[in-house]
């Protein structure tokens, strides 16, 4: 390696054994120098995974949902074609199906948001600063258990003469209301976890102000509280409407005879061989999460989190 | 602000790029691939890979008495790891990741894998118990084609009415799962298999029941055909409690009781404790499965393969494997191997009249397998389009 001209003090004075500083480090003087080029080794790493990841896989998914299958072979017909599309729009069942999904996926988001709010407000606001600690582990204590337990788990409570018959409480049976429930319970620490972030920011001192002036509960609520929570619930509902939206084990396990969109491209991806129609398929909860974060974002409730 | 233009038209011929390589990777050659057979056998590789139905490769785990395949390893030095599927339609999925190098495939099965080229052909002298093999199980049509033989037969069996007493007069007619009147008593209890194949087994009871419709393959139906079977289908919805596909789930049903009636294998009845579960085959015969072991052309292991084939077509393992199943053995010799000495009667073992009765599984195909040239006949793509739309 030549010697560059270097107007380093350091340079002259070290002996040559022991080089200290830049001059010592080509590639450090290099990084140093070019910006681009230490933005790029910084960056290019975790972007090519994110393009591979995110981007590569949506074009993966779009690109195939325009081929079709050849119905003899089975193999992958590679011509563009609009075929799949075709038969969501105008097939009934998808659209039942899709309305079925979105539906529970809704009421799982509307229950997650009323049990979380209360469990959220008292965790922050309400308990002593050990029994809080508590909560917060009770709280991600189910997360450590496998889904596929706790699914199971909840077949077995709601079977014929299981916990929930056997309680007195009486089981719905398996079907939308025990896919509801269970999913409910599943994804419920996604929620209570940002509401609850998002009240601990709320400053106590607010609260005592508006209690001083004289604002009764409700209003302190209305007027305080709920706005600053609105970030935490929007992205605890985010959290447990997507997460309903793809799933299809549950279903499958405590679901009945019912079918959900995850069902649809489980069904077609793995039994029916047809990966253009299961890529379609599942265009479409992509579309229902994009035009809900596109209404979220609307009202301003993004802008916060 | 020109350094970020730059960046991003990098980006972009990255993503490029990468889409390209990806997208080539989707059109991988077969390369690999060998479907030819093979004229001698080498040396055993010390493992082989095993996809079959559960209950079929049984090393004691799930029942300590139950155990065919430690005599297997200690014999050979291979060692098996094994899968149990579900359905034919998952098996071919799992097939194709080209994992396993033996497969044991029912006749909705075995021709698809044919045509797709994850079967390599069997040389059928290099197993040598395949000359006990009953011949009307030999070189059928749905385990060879061209002349080639691509499997060796592993027995073969009906899917069964099952039924809890308790809520059930023991039937004697698909009709249990068919009617409406006989329905109406177990709504929300009624169970069926969660697969398209399904659909044969009301066509199967149309063509005992309403003969003008002129069915006379359940894997033959032409598009009115289909349709009848399909109203069928979506009447007997109303009244279901859920699908099964997984074996378990439809062991664990039954004995809670929140399935009480459906279609099932032996070998799930034999799993259930509750005394009041039943199991029939009802006068209409049945749907039925004729299983057949094959080599993947992707096989790693070929000689550890062929040494399995050969030992479970040995009258011991096979009087075991097809006994905790439920169904018929392949050969005379493994009837006499059979711990009830009543097994083969029971399942009809080797009474070629009687397995005309049975409709063995196959893929239904444009081209009708009862032999009508004037239509065409339903394929298992519309066949699955028409499950999605009975599930609803």
């Amino acid at each position: 390696m030549s010697h560059v001209a270097d107007p380093s003090p350091v340079l002259d004075k070290a002996p040559a054994p022991a080089l200290r500083g830049p001059a010592a480090r080509p590639v450090s003087r290099l990084l140093h120098r070019r910006v681009w080029l230490r933005l790029t080794l910084l960056l290019s790493a975790p972007l090519a995974w994110m393009i591979l990841v995110y981007v590569v896989a949506l074009a993966a998914l779009l690109i195939t949902s325009l081929w079709s299958v050849d119905s003899l072979s089975s193999e992958i017909d590679r011509t563009w074609t609009l075929d799949n599309f075709r038969t969501l729009w105008e097939s009934d069942v998808y659209r039942r199906v899709t309305i079925r999904t979105v539906s529970v996926a809704l009421a799982v988001t509307v229950i997650d948001v009323a049990i979380a709010l209360p469990i959220a407000f008292y965790m922050a606001k309400v308990a002593s600063p050990r029994a809080r600690r508590m909560l917060v582990v009770a709280v991600l204590t189910p997360l450590w258990a496998s889904y596929l337990v706790k699914v199971f788990a909840w077949r077995i409570v709601l079977s014929e003469g299981g916990l929930a018959d056997w309680s007195g409480i009486g089981s719905p049976g398996y079907g939308l209301t025990a896919v509801i429930i269970t999913q409910s319970y599943i994804w419920l620490p996604y929620v209570i976890l940002p509401i609850f972030a998002a009240l601990e920011r709320v400053p106590d001192s607010l609260l005592e102000a508006a209690g001083d002036l004289g604002a009764p509960s409700p209003m302190v609520l209305r007027s305080i509280v709920l706005p600053l929570l609105v970030p935490g619930i929007v992205a605890g509902a985010i959290f447990s409407f997507s997460l309903t939206l793809g799933d299809y084990i549950t279903v499958n396990i405590v679901g009945g005879a019912n079918q959900m969109l995850g069902n649809l491209v489980f069904v077609n991806a793995g039994a029916a061989n047809n990966l253009p129609l299961a890529a379609a398929i599942a265009m479409i909860p992509i579309v229902v999460m994009l035009v809900m974060l596109t209404a979220i974002r609307r009202t301003g409730a993004l802008e916060n989190i | 602000m020109k350094s970020t233009f730059r960046s991003g038209r990098v980006a972009l011929a990255c993503l490029s790029l990468v889409s390209v390589s990806v997208l080539t990777a989707c059109g991988s050659s077969d390369d690999d691939k060998k479907t030819d057979e093979v004229e001698k056998l080498g040396k055993m590789e010390g493992k082989v890979s095993i996809l079959a139905w559960p209950g079929y490769v049984e090393d004691g785990s799930n029942d300590p008495n139950v155990d065919w395949v430690s005599a297997f390893e200690k014999k050979t030095g291979c060692e098996v790891t094994s899968k149990a599927y579900g359905t034919s339609d998952e098996a071919l999925n799992l097939a194709k990741s080209g994992d396993y190098d033996v497969i044991a495939a029912s006749g909705d099965l075995s021709l698809r894998l044919i045509a797709s080229d994850e079967a390599q052909a069997i040389n059928t002298d290099l197993v040598p118990n395949y000359a006990n093999v009953y011949d009307f199980l030999k070189d059928t049509e749905w385990n060879s084609v061209d002349g080639k033989n691509y499997g060796v037969p592993h027995g073969y069996g009906a899917n069964l009415l099952m039924f809890n007493k308790k809520d059930v007069d023991a039937p004697t007619s698909w009709g249990a799962v068919f009617e409406k009147d006989q329905l109406e008593k177990n709504k929300g209890k009624v169970t069926a298999y969660d697969s398209p194949i399904y659909i044969a087994d009301a066509a199967l009871y149309l063509m005992k029941t309403q003969p003008d419709l002129g069915i006379t393959n359940p894997y033959a139906l032409d598009e009115d055909q289909l349709a009848a079977a399909v109203d069928l289908l979506k009447v007997q919805r109303q009244y279901v409690g859920e699908y099964w596909s997984d074996y378990l789930k439809e062991i664990q049903a039954f004995e809670t009781g929140d399935s009480v009636v459906g279609t099932t294998w032996q070998v799930i009845k034999n799993n259930i404790k509750n005394k009041d579960v039943d199991v029939t085959l009802p006068t209409e015969g049945a749907t039925a499965w004729n299983d057949t072991w094959m080599l993947s052309s992707q096989s790693k292991s070929p000689n550890c393969a062929y040494a399995w084939m050969d030992y479970i077509l040995s009258p011991e393992a096979n009087a075991q494997a097809t006994e905790y199943f439920g169904e018929a053995p392949n050969s005379p010799q493994a009837c006499e191997k059979t711990t009830d000495p009543k097994h083969c009667e029971t399942f009809h073992a080797g009474d070629e009249e009687y397995a005309k009765q049975l409709w063995f599984w196959r893929t239904p195909v444009e081209k009708c397998l009862d032999g009508r040239t004037d239509v065409q006949c339903t394929n298992y793509a519309q066949w699955t389009q028409a499950w999605t739309e009975i599930k609803g």
